[in-house]
């Protein structure tokens, strides 16, 4: 069965400040990014890649961890790779991302490292942040433009920026609307490929409310989980992608049945007189690594 | 010879009274037979005027002489003007050789260092010390070793004539013209005034200091004229700036939220958790913040606290409001939303500081406390917990309640960051021991949770919960391997003060530190 690793929450920490990196990993988020592109500034770009390296170098986390590099257009792009990959950060984060050769341009340096370290072939893998409607074009290219792609990431302050709009808040009725087809559109070429999608940041840090209903939203549209930029916010993004109790029960039934059918080589399997396939298994097994993941399911095997 | 917290102490201190070491918790207890030291006896008969027409009358009036103790309270915090006035006050006289004995200092009280220089100040007794005089009294050498307190040892080293008040000044936020004095209306309202009422009631001579003079009488009257010996008015006592802000809001401190939450976990969890608990969460980030946490568990199981003690801060009002929890007994106002809740609510009670704390009277609040959830700046594998100096061994924080509440408690929580800056906070052994470690049963930190060995009801209530429960020397070796061991300070064998626990015995002392 495909085991997909769990990305509710996907926490960004700034570069430059060591008592974030040293602290990222206690708040519980699924997915850690030492950011050294927008969080720092130029002057300081140099310290945050040390500071990055030496904290994915001596320090252990508890959680994935990710590197933000600055885009490979830019000046540092190039450098941050080749600096921060021989400290085998589990992703690199591509901001902007606009082609398919981006992609394979970083799948060949990250290849060059892992021979040279000695790091087990594919074990970096790739995010992608979309930003911009050229890059939304080229998503599915995008997605599949390596087989260390894991996820793609819509950057919703910088989209909505270049349709000349706003990002704006509030319920799923009133607020997101001008990035709601770049958000469909992300997640039908996420599940295309076959990989994960993730929503941009919410950020205001003080209204609880509507960022429940955003992620209640980007849930239903089918993303697998939100980025942050502060811990505060972990626990409700986690909340919200946390299955009811019917949810739970269902998918352990389906599970059930399922290795069931298997063991019996039986080729038509069947809950309460519907037929179950293959995609509501895949379904049923992320709903429990969810329930696992917020510790309200503890069955083994499933 | 070393004591039952495992530190070396002298056999006699120069300056201090009878060492006696500390022996366990509940060891020492009052000599048989003794009774309690009181004021001396005194009448005001009719007619008489305690009104006087300037603080350097009421010296005269009070008659105080060289060698007198004298005291203050700390409900001003940062905002006092009573004692750094008075004392200026009292140095232009040309009194010296003076021990000063408030129930606490503050920054503010900075300003007092040229007085201990030129003699008019000798020695100190407090529970807390900070800033620059708690640099001062920790690297040069007054005429006495600084006395260091709990709330409760305080009250208890009073009643039981180990500390003797001469003069008392009391800032008075609201004074009416016979004597009685309340903390909750004038310009410098500061809500409970638990300590003042101690020593307005033991002090030999009791002066209220007030800028809002008022007919005769007030209501409420927290401390009543009987007590009082004479009046001053004056401009100003404090700067409400100073005294309270606001409404104290919960922390947004991401590391300070995590470790709240873990602590109103193991609250739930630890076994007391139950319908007419008690608890004091003390005014440290994360204990505050635990109670943020701790309200939606009680709101989801339907439970409420009979009673919640301490200094009180403004969510502990939100809650008592909102019914979940029945009163509140407040020694100390810590924000403007808590003198409010003071005077408008009745269930919240204003207490004085024997009923909080003292370990030598019938039984004080803290004794009925199920949890206390407090800070530390250190702890160590013995569970011992320092909040008295800091990392270069200067004193900087203080006693409070702390050792009082986890005395008392059934449950007694501490939470610290496992790191500050890159200083290990979980060490092999704290530089000062101002809480021993068999009162201290949980310690919580942002990367996991020890309990002490000896609870092993608590411990095994605990697992299976989804706590990052470990060991506290896991808890060390993780705090070493993350910021390194810290190299033992120098320290001279100059002792500069004295630690006691709340029953009077030397807990610890402290060395002047060789900068």
């Amino acid at each position: 069965m495909i085991k997909e690793r769990l990305r509710r929450s996907v926490m960004y920490a700034a570069g430059n400040n060591p008592g974030l990196l040293q602290n990222a990993g206690i708040y519980g988020a699924d997915s850690v990014i030492f950011d050294v592109e927008d969080s720092v500034a130029v002057t300081e770009k140099d310290s945050a890649r040390e500071l990055v390296y030496h904290a994915l170098k001596h320090l252990q986390f508890p959680c994935e961890i990710g590197v933000r590099i600055n885009h490979i257009s830019t000046p540092w792009g190039y450098d941050d790779l080749e600096y921060l990959l021989p400290a085998k950060p589990d992703y690199i984060r591509l901001p902007k991302g606009e082609s398919g050769d981006e992609i394979r341009d970083i799948d060949k340096m990250i290849t060059k490292v892992e021979e040279k370290c000695g790091f087990e072939p594919g074990s970096i893998k790739i995010m992608v942040s979309i930003e911009t409607p050229k890059g939304l074009r080229n998503a599915y290219e995008i997605a599949t433009a390596s087989p260390r792609m894991i996820a793609i990431a819509i950057g919703g302050e910088d989209f909505a920026a270049s349709l000349k709009t706003e990002k704006t808040k509030g319920n799923s009725i009133t607020g997101g609307r001008e990035l709601f087809v770049a958000r469909s559109m992300l997640v039908f070429a996420a599940r295309e490929a076959g990989i994960q999608a993730i929503d941009s940041v919410f950020s205001d840090l003080r209204d609880e409310e509507t960022l429940i209903n955003e992620v209640t939203m980007v849930k239903e549209l089918g993303f697998d989980g939100k980025s942050c930029v502060n811990p505060r916010q972990i626990d409700i993004i986690h909340r919200v992608f946390t299955p009811s109790s019917q949810e739970i029960d269902y998918a352990h039934r389906v599970l059930t049945v399922y290795q069931e059918a298997l063991a019996n080589k039986s080729g038509v399997i069947a809950l309460d007189g519907k037929m179950i396939d293959m995609p509501m298994v895949i379904r049923a097994e992320r709903v429990l690594a969810n329930a696992r993941a917020a510790g309200i399911y503890h069955k083994e095997g499933n | 010879m070393i004591n039952a917290a495992g530190r070396e102490i002298p056999a006699s201190i120069e300056g201090y009274k009878e060492v006696v070491p500390y022996a366990g918790a509940f060891a020492t207890q009052p000599p048989a037979g003794a009774r309690k030291a009181g004021p001396k006896l005194k009448a005001v008969y009719p007619g008489a005027n305690k009104l006087l027409n300037s603080i350097d009358e009421a010296i005269e009036a009070c008659g105080l002489k060289d060698g007198m103790t004298i005291s203050f309270h700390h409900h001003f915090r940062n905002g006092d003007h009573v004692m750094n006035m008075v004392i200026a006050a009292i140095a232009r006289k040309g009194i010296k050789g003076l021990t000063l004995a408030p129930s606490s200092f503050l920054d503010t009280n900075d300003e007092l260092i040229p007085y201990f220089q030129q003699g008019v100040l000798v020695a100190a007794e407090t529970s807390g010390l900070r800033n620059k005089l708690g640099h001062f009294l920790t690297t040069n050498k007054i005429g006495k070793p600084t006395i260091i307190r709990t709330h409760g040892g305080r009250v208890r080293a009073i009643e039981a004539g180990e500390l003797k008040i001469d003069v008392a000044f009391i800032g008075a936020p609201t004074c009416d013209t016979y004597g009685n004095i309340n903390g909750v209306h004038g310009s410098a309202a500061c809500g409970s005034l638990g300590y003042a009422m101690v020593d307005s009631r033991m002090a030999d001579t009791v002066v209220a200091i007030t800028d809002n003079l008022v007919d005769h009488p007030i209501c409420p009257v927290s401390i009543p004229q009987y007590q009082v010996d004479y009046i001053v008015k004056v401009d100003c006592i404090g700067d409400p700036k100073g005294i309270s802000t606001g409404a104290l809001r919960v922390t947004t401190n991401p590391r300070d939220l995590h470790i709240a939450k873990l602590a109103a976990k193991v609250i739930e969890h630890a076994g007391y958790f139950k319908e007419g608990f008690g608890m004091q969460l003390g005014a440290g980030a994360a204990s505050v913040a635990t109670g943020k946490y701790l309200r939606d568990i009680m709101l989801r199981d339907k439970i409420v606290a009979n009673f919640a003690i301490g200094g009180i801060v403004g969510p502990f009002c939100d809650l008592l409001d909102e019914g979940l929890i029945r009163t509140l007994f407040d020694v100390q106002s810590f924000d403007a939303r808590t003198i409010q809740s003071l005077r408008d609510n009745p269930r919240h009670q204003e207490y004085d500081c024997t009923f909080y704390a003292n370990p030598w009277n019938k039984g004080p609040m803290v004794n009925k406390l199920d949890y206390v959830v407090l800070g530390a700046t250190e702890v160590d594998v013995n569970f011992n917990v320092n909040v008295m100096t800091d990392s270069n061994g200067i004193m900087m924080g203080a006693l409070g309640g702390h050792p009082d509440a986890s005395a008392g408690a059934k449950c007694t929580i501490i939470c610290a960051p496992l790191l500050r800056g890159r200083l290990p906070m979980v060490t092999d052994a704290v530089q000062t021991v101002s809480t021993p470690g068999e009162t201290v049963d949980v310690i919580v930190t942002d990367r996991g949770i020890a309990v002490n060995p000896k609870r092993e009801d608590l411990l095994a209530n605990l697992q299976g919960k989804g706590l990052p429960l470990m060991t506290i020397e896991q808890l060390r070796d993780m705090a070493y391997e993350l910021g390194g061991k810290p190299a033992p300070l120098k320290m001279s064998d100059e002792i500069v003060a004295v630690v006691e626990y709340r029953d009077g015995t030397v807990l610890d002392v402290i060395r002047r530190p060789l900068l």
